[in-house]
């Protein structure tokens, strides 16, 4: 079946019939073609939405607080609900079970220079486990410490462009920077992959800011991060109760939907897998579609190919031809053919996404589209296996026919 | 060669069916030349065509050269055309994208004869027809007599044991007509068994022996002077 002589004889029907070879493998090709670039989008697509939500850790927690809505146990609506000191060291002992790491923020701006140079940053004063939350890197020195926060020293981290802005390329560890009319030693300086806004941000411990606050033991927002072992049922529950616990303690109505707020990675997570799995659906289905337009197209041309060889395979088959030989013919050909376009296909697809890279980040926020070589060899097989069924068909009608009525019209 | 007894053939048309050969007995020698006559309608074709195993009979035998041709599946029926039959058709049937030597060896190809045989013997048998500087042109750089010329040397290539003709001036002139039958009178004296279907009294006298078909069954059958073509 797969002699020499065989391909020699196909290889001449190719060279013979260039444009019956082209028009089925232009529309393999195309259709590939098609499949590998929309599916590479979507890929970019998802690249694109994930990495918006890379940059804090998915174990997180928020805690904010704001202004009650109902009226409860005696207090009235509109109260304002602060957390202070004592909150965080009684969350922080009664979940430990849960608890990695617990985090005041305490978040003002305020003008930041150094020498003659100076600007407005966001101030926040935070406790040492605030790296791990906001995924902070150290590119030199050191992150806030717990003696940092026992001695309230004022010590602070600055970002990458902060140290830019006010040093000019100068080291900034060791220096003083002076920031509401007083001088804080730089520890730190970090980088984060958030974007710019996230490096123009200095860190200093939370207590020293609490001190120089008209010694206040308000805290801002809270930040935990749980354990991750609990795993998505454990961070849903811990929720709850912290909700129900903090509820109790600041004498909120159960039923109030405002006063405090949490916000956590965890159902965050879950509504940003289902947004994810939905274009995973959508990639899909735009997959899908197009590879069924391509079996057609190419089942069209099948079926085409073999009515115009119809007295053709009439006259090989009087002069001898089985009809084992005139569907092992058109089939061989036809999967040749589909093969070789549909590969080329495949790497115009590829070279394509590859040029295309972060070009349609900005615009059309698609960032570095890809297929997996697999996908796509899958797809090209997909191609290549209904092309031969759709071949198969006409082609063994035509190896039934009889000679004489293939020949009969003439 | 041929030996036909009692042959029927009928076409279903829907739900009537015609009954087109009723019972023909026919027998052929080696080194005949045989003009199967008859208006349009008599059975000449469909004759020709049972011969040629293009189609199946209803009824009667048929032995060719010996071999009872019976139970033919597809494949069975191809091998045999391709063994013992050479097929010249009105319409020259010639593969238009292949060139006149690739024509010619098309079936030692469906009999697997390596590559540089074919073409070596395909070559000889065009030269025979006196196409052989044609050999690299498409059918559709040749005149029709030089058409049917390579048709016959294709049916040639194999070395059948019968030749058969349909129509095969049918689509030539008259003087183009004389020259592919002198080439067929040359074959014939070669001892080769040639079968013409063909309903021009002209050929027919230029052939051993006539056949005339009428409704079906024989109506005249006897020896004819044969006139040289040319």
């Amino acid at each position: 079946m797969f002699s020499r002589d065989r391909w020699l004889e196909i290889f001449e029907t190719i060279r013979k019939n260039k444009l019956r070879t082209f028009l089925s493998g232009f529309t393999v090709a195309l259709g590939i073609l098609i499949f590998v670039v929309l599916f590479g989008f979507g890929n970019g697509l998802r690249n694109t939405f994930e990495n918006f939500f890379e940059d804090d850790a998915k174990n997180t927690m928020w805690l904010r607080s704001g202004r009650t809505s109902k009226p409860y146990m005696g207090y009235e609506a509109n109260r304002l609900i602060e957390f202070d000191n004592d909150d965080l060291k009684e969350i922080s002992s009664r979940f430990e079970f849960y608890i990695e790491g617990i985090t005041p923020r305490i978040s003002f701006s305020g003008n930041v220079g150094y020498k003659l140079e100076s600007n407005n940053y966001s101030i926040r004063g935070v406790g040492p486990s605030h790296q791990k939350n906001e995924m902070t890197i150290m590119m030199k020195g050191r992150y806030i410490n717990g003696l940092d926060i026992d001695n309230k020293e004022r010590n602070v981290v600055i970002g990458r462009l902060v140290e830019q802005d006010l040093f000019k390329g100068e080291d900034g560890i060791g220096k003083f920077i002076s920031g509401g009319g007083r001088s804080w030693k730089v520890v730190g300086v970090f980088q984060d992959d958030g974007g710019d806004n996230e490096e123009r941000i200095i860190y200093a411990p939370y207590t020293t800011i609490q001190l120089i606050q008209k010694s206040t033991d308000k805290v801002g927002q809270i930040i935990i991060s749980y354990k991750p072992e609990i795993g998505y049922g454990g961070a849903v529950a811990f929720e709850n109760q912290l909700r129900k616990y903090i509820k109790q303690r600041k004498f909120i109505d159960p039923r109030d939907s405002r006063g405090i707020f949490i916000r956590s990675a965890a159902s965050e997570l879950k509504e940003n897998d289902q947004f994810a799995s939905v274009l995973q659906y959508i990639i899909s289905f735009v997959g899908i579609g197009t590879l069924l337009a391509g079996i057609i197209g190419i089942s069209n041309i099948m079926v085409f190919v073999v009515k115009e060889r119809t007295k053709e395979l009439g006259i090989r088959k009087a002069i001898g031809a089985t009809p084992k030989s005139i569907i092992g013919m058109i089939l061989q050909e036809a999967i040749f053919i589909t093969t070789i376009s549909g590969y080329i296909g495949l790497f115009i697809g590829i070279a394509f996404l590859n040029f295309i890279g972060d070009k349609l980040e900005e615009q059309y926020f698609i960032t570095d589209p890809f297929i997996d070589l697999s996908t796509g060899i899958l797809a090209t097989v997909i191609l290549i296996v209904f092309g031969a069924f759709a071949g198969y068909l006409p082609a063994q009608r035509a190896a039934r026919i009889k000679p004489i009525e293939a020949l009969r019209d003439s | 060669m041929i030996q036909i007894k009692d042959l029927h053939k009928s076409y279903k048309m829907g739900s009537n069916s015609l009954h087109v050969l009723k019972g023909i007995n026919f027998n052929v020698k080696e080194g005949e030349l045989v003009a199967i006559m008859g208006s349009s309608g008599s059975g000449k074709s469909t004759l020709l065509n049972i011969l040629g195993m293009l189609d199946l009979l209803d009824k009667g035998t048929y032995d060719l050269d010996g071999v009872p041709i019976k139970n033919l599946d597809e494949t069975k029926a191809a091998n045999y055309r391709n063994k013992f039959l050479g097929f010249v058709f009105q319409s020259f049937n010639l593969i238009n994208y292949k060139t006149a030597l690739e024509n010619v060896t098309l079936p030692l190809y469906y009999q697997g004869v390596n590559r540089k045989e074919r073409e070596a013997t395909a070559l000889e048998y065009l030269d025979q027809v006196g196409l052989k500087e044609w050999a690299t042109h498409l059918p559709s750089e040749l005149s029709g007599g030089q058409k049917q010329r390579v048709a016959i040397a294709r049916a040639m290539v194999t070395q059948p044991k019968v030749l058969l003709a349909d129509e095969l001036t049918g689509a030539l002139d008259s003087n183009t007509s004389k020259e592919v039958m002198t080439l067929i009178q040359e074959i014939n004296q070669n001892g080769k068994t040639i079968l013409i279907v063909t309903h021009e009294e002209d050929i027919a006298k230029m052939c051993t022996r006539i056949v005339r078909l009428k409704d079906g069954i024989i109506m005249e059958d006897k020896k004819n002077k044969m006139i040289k073509a040319i």
